[in-house]
């Protein structure tokens, strides 16, 4: 089945204007993931846009394809994304990690406004989402669960325990992400734990194996396109990224994991975003 | 005047770094915070003996399980969280059950560590290391007490698990002092109540106690820096000579400080207590000093509390 695409170059378009939405929420936050966001923005969008059932003036909606961010850190994107899709107001954004905010440092499970989990403490998410297909399964319905982990998340022996589990159970209806942007806090992965070869580790857990661009929209919108097609066991998509996508000083920096940009540091990035317009 | 704050994880940097030279058994492992948790200090200078374990709290600590068998003194560094919450199986099991030198530094314990919200903010390890046998906690009340107990911690041939903040802490000790792991101090002399506390807290003791005695209320304040082994004897003292206890911690009063001292209290001299911490909830995202008063964690609360247990 064919589905509708969106316009690639306002998607495009978008995901520039989610990367400054996302900068700017974290200077104001003070504190925050700015690397890992900006590597996930084609990933979230491409989801929210296009592949997933899904509508924010009925969040609740029991068919809902649902989205667990087992990177939880990697929050402001979904954030930036749910706001865009009218989940909840823009000002809310700028109350990320604020004494009372709903909008938490690393989500709080809050349907009505597309939270599906709490997550944070990495390598759970998998589980959570098996958990969410295994039901649907049970229960016969239709909707399709997705789970956006990070690659150095992967190190984490409960994602195996899951992915083991999911293959296991013929789960069709759950599609694995990888954020592949190969940077963890301490640096890059091969330094620190090496997860290579990632395909050959997913094929020999029973799940098929789609790798991709994880910054062409395009790609993506194909790849979901092919993970929808598979029946009888999990998919998983290899997104290759980059670490603080779009932003040249920022680019490929481990150092840029946990912190967030200052305001001179924003108004240079705002500018660089302005001219991939 | 400012007060020089420092967090007590740069002590524990510290400590790892002499540790380092005077001790070739020390090995450090961590997963995937080691410039959070000042592990980095140790390893820019001994690289030989860091061992770099990636985003897998579980393994780390059973791998160090293995490498004490071999005669290795092993620091597990990560966030508190993860340590005593994710990997406590294998903390009571690779780690108690052999009573190994395994030594835990669980940095960011408590609200005070801020934004990141209830998933970073650790407030049961006291609780979960304090149920496992052979295992030791200590919770150094300064930076100067932090690096000390890491050096102590490492001669001990028994599990310890070393709870640090995140964020600075004014110095409440100086480098000239004793310090004994399983040996609290009083800090402040006194008769009408007693205050026990650790960690951060225990600052925050010292200012209620001031204000107290302003208003003409005699406070005892003890620095309860190792809930387990507890210094029972200190306890007892307290119990018999003033009129009440009050426990003070940045943690769940569940099963914390203020239970280990409810525990000693109730059974052999029994006076009034109050528990001061977290009341069995998740922390949230917030400001440190937002957050310690919004969870009734300052000197004033204190001062409450202690008014309360005193009737007055
Ligand atoms: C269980 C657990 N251990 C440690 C952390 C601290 N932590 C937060 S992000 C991160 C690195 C994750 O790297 P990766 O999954 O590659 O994320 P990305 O690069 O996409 O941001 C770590 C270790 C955590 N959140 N949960």
């Amino acid at each position: 089945m064919m589905k509708k695409r969106p316009d690639i170059n306002e998607l495009k378009e978008k995901a520039i204007k989610i990367r400054s939405t996302i900068l700017k929420m974290l200077q104001i936050a003070g504190s925050g993931h700015t690397g890992g966001s900006l590597s996930e923005v084609e990933i979230i969008l491409t989801l929210y846009k296009y592949e997933m059932s899904h509508n924010s003036k009925k969040p609740e909606w029991e068919q809902r394809d649902r989205f667990i961010l087992s990177k939880g850190h990697g929050c402001p994107t979904l954030y930036a994304v749910l706001a865009d899709c009218g989940y909840f107001s823009e000002d809310l954004l700028w109350t990320l990690r604020k004494m009372g905010s709903k909008l938490q440092g690393h989500p709080q499970r809050n349907v009505p406004l597309g939270l599906e989990a709490s997550t944070g403490s990495l390598g759970q998410g998998l589980s959570i989402a098996l958990g969410l297909a295994l039901a649907a399964k049970m229960d016969k319905k239709d909707f399709r669960t997705y789970c956006l982990m990070g690659d150095g998340e992967l190190q984490e022996g409960q994602i195996w325990e899951a992915a083991m589990m999911a293959s296991f159970n013929k789960l069709d209806n759950l599609c694995g992400i990888v954020d592949n942007n190969k940077i963890q806090i301490d640096g890059f992965l091969k330094d620190v734990m090496n997860v290579e070869p990632l395909a050959e580790k997913w094929e020999s857990f029973g799940w098929e194996v789609i790798r991709v661009d994880g910054h062409d929209v395009v790609g993506l919108m194909d790849a979901f396109d092919k993970v929808r097609e598979i029946k009888g066991k999990p998919s998983v998509i290899l997104a290759d990224t980059i670490k603080g996508k779009g932003i040249s000083f920022m680019e490929n920096k481990a150092s840029w994991h946990g912190v967030a940009p200052k305001e001179d540091e924003v108004e240079k990035a705002l500018v660089e975003l302005k001219k991939q317009k | 005047m400012e007060i020089k704050k420092v967090p007590t994880r740069d002590g524990f940097g510290k400590g790892l770094l002499e540790l380092g030279k005077n001790n070739k058994d020390v090995v450090v492992l961590s997963a995937d915070l080691t410039e959070s948790t000042r592990a980095n200090w140790f390893k820019n200078e001994y690289s030989e003996r860091f061992v770099s374990c990636g985003v897998a709290e579980e393994n780390m600590m059973s791998v160090a399980a293995g490498m004490a068998l071999e005669g290795k003194v092993p620091f597990c560094c990560t966030f508190g969280v993860f340590a005593a919450g994710r990997a406590w199986n294998q903390l009571s099991i690779s780690v108690s059950y052999m009573d190994l030198n395994v030594n835990i530094a669980g940095t960011h314990g408590g609200i005070s560590v801020g934004p990141d919200g209830a998933t970073h903010q650790a407030l049961e390890e006291i609780t979960l290391m304090r149920a496992l046998p052979n295992m030791m906690v200590v919770v150094p009340a300064d930076a100067i007490e932090a690096k000390k107990a890491t050096i102590a911690a490492a001669s001990i041939p028994h599990p310890v698990y070393l709870r640090f903040t995140r964020c600075g802490v004014p110095l409440v000790s100086k480098e000239e002092d004793e310090f004994i792991i399983g040996k609290a101090k009083t800090l402040k002399e006194g008769s009408d109540l007693t205050v026990i506390a650790c960690g951060n807290m225990v600052c925050e003791a010292l200012e209620a106690a001031q204000i107290l005695q302003e208003q003409g209320v005699s406070v005892r304040v003890i620095n309860m820096h190792t809930p387990k082994p507890l210094d029972e004897e200190i306890v007892l003292k307290a119990a018999k000579e003033t009129k009440g206890i009050i426990t003070c911690e940045e943690h769940t009063v569940v099963g914390g400080l203020g239970s280990a001292v409810a525990e000693v209290v109730c059974q052999n001299h029994p006076v009034p207590m109050k528990l001061i911490g977290v009341k069995n909830q998740f922390g949230q995202s917030g400001k440190t000093e937002e957050l310690m008063k919004y969870y009734e964690l300052t000197a004033s609360d204190i001062v409450k509390r202690a008014k309360e247990l005193l009737g007055a």
